[in-house]
């Protein structure tokens, strides 16, 4: 089986993506019909169970929130580390590796963060495998809406299976092998706690976007791409990440 | 007497070349200024609808309004006529009016800092600037397009947050909408139309 979808992941890398000269090409919805079918299951799943939970986390006291916040963060470098080091990113890879040594020990399993207030990281930046593949050179791919996880690429869908694949150690040890130290749940209930976190700290901005949005779908799409874009690139600098040319021809009023 | 003339020459050439540069406005004071006057709104004590007309006015002032919605209007600006193009620029307004308002109004007292200032080129920078957390939310990364042209009298093109541009964003909603209707302009009309009078 695992043999069968690393060929499938090449076959589709060969034939979908391999080219950084089509970086610069509009992402495609090839599927725009399903996407949108998917996207409005997801807004009905996120009115009915993810965003009641989101502003009941909303309400729990700041400590409790950021410390789940900092576990969540602290649990992402197990993926962002072998990605550091896929990119070539070898100062970052050290940086994270002593992120997580350190917030995992002395700050009790991540609850604190104890790496950012001795200076050792200034700005974690998460990596993920769809990331890396973009950093290689691999195109989007077509745009498409995954039920419950959400926006995504045909790439990003390949970076994701790569971590269940074996590219996510947190995986690994919970789910995949019984290391008779961690349960299947403590996986599922990070993973949920990481969903619940990003819902709460957004819910004003989704709130304001859905509701001054003629496109609502469209409007998470962009954002979507041109996030993934930013983190790509690795760029803070607005002129690395926002094509200027588009800009030019516009006149003054 | 020619060193006289010279003299004189030398007295007003600086004060003329000092003279215009004192008319032209920095962006990072003008986005400064504009947060102030935002939040100064935000902050009062009046009615939600009142504060939506006292914002709307800030943007009549220091928003290229124009320039934003023939940039949203993509490839499509090339393809309308002139009755067109008008009938655009008079729902674009009132629907970015609107909308600026109804998102800038859902705040109560935004503390804005700005932060630095980057010259892309003649016709724009890039003003740097963060919004304070609150309980509610972490801080947000907002960059500023200015638009430079006339020095004099800067004007906001793009509010670029946590690197995600409104106005790219804007322009994609709006082709997506003008392209599930075969690419017809009126579909985007009617829905500007309908968003101004819901």
């Amino acid at each position: 089986m695992k043999k069968i979808l690393l060929v499938f992941i090449i076959n589709f890398l060969l034939c979908f993506g391999v080219n950084a000269e089509t970086e610069k090409k509009e992402v495609k919805d090839c599927f725009e019909g399903v996407n949108r079918a998917t996207f409005a299951f997801n807004q009905g799943l996120d009115k009915a169970i993810f965003k009641p939970l989101a502003k009941g986390y909303r309400a729990l006291p700041s400590p409790i929130r950021t410390g789940t916040g900092n576990v969540v963060s602290n649990l992402s470098n197990l993926i962002t580390i072998p990605n550091n080091l896929l990119q070539g990113d070898f100062h970052s890879a050290g940086i994270n590796t002593a992120r997580l040594a350190v917030n995992s020990t002395v700050g009790i399993l991540g609850i604190f963060d104890i790496a950012k207030q001795l200076g050792i990281v200034k700005d974690y930046r998460k990596e993920d495998y769809g990331q890396t593949l973009g950093t290689w050179g691999v195109s989007e791919g077509c745009y498409l809406v995954l039920p419950i996880l959400g926006p995504s690429t045909l790439r990003d869908s390949v970076g994701s299976l790569t971590a269940f694949l074996g590219g996510d150690p947190w995986y690994n040890v919970t789910v995949k092998n019984d290391t008779h130290y961690f349960k299947e749940s403590d996986y599922y209930m990070s993973r949920g706690a990481g969903g619940i976190d990003f819902r709460a700290k957004n819910i004003d901005s989704f709130d304001n976007l859905e509701k001054n949005s003629m496109d609502f779908y469209a409007s998470v799409r962009s954002l979507y791409l041109q996030d993934r874009k930013q983190k790509i690139l690795n760029s803070k600098k607005i002129t690395n990440t926002q094509d200027d040319s588009d800009w030019d021809d516009i006149k003054s009023e | 007497m020619f060193k006289k003339k010279l003299s004189l020459l030398l007295v007003i050439l600086p004060t003329l070349f000092f003279y215009k540069n004192s008319l032209s406005i920095e962006p990072s004071i003008f986005v400064q200024s504009t947060v102030n006057r935002a939040s100064q709104v935000l902050s009062t004590d009046i009615e939600k609808k009142e504060k939506m007309l006292k914002l709307q006015e800030i943007a009549k002032d220091t928003v290229d309004i124009k320039g934003i919605g023939m940039y949203t209007l993509g490839k499509y600006r090339k393809e309308i006529n002139d009755n067109q193009k008008e009938k655009y620029n008079e729902l674009f307004e009132k629907y970015f009016l609107k909308s600026f308002s109804s998102r800038l109004s859902e705040y109560s007292n935004p503390k804005i800092d700005v932060q630095s200032e980057e010259k892309i080129n003649e016709k724009y920078t890039i003003v740097t600037s963060l919004l304070q957390a609150t309980e509610k939310r972490p801080e947000v990364k907002i960059d500023w397009r200015i638009y430079t042209k006339n020095p004099d009298k800067p004007l906001i093109r793009d509010l670029i947050i946590e690197g995600l541009s409104l106005a790219r964003t804007q322009k994609e909603e709006f082709a997506s909408i003008i392209l599930s209707n075969d690419g017809n302009i009126n579909a985007l009309f009617s829905n500007l139309e309908n968003f101004i009078n819901n």
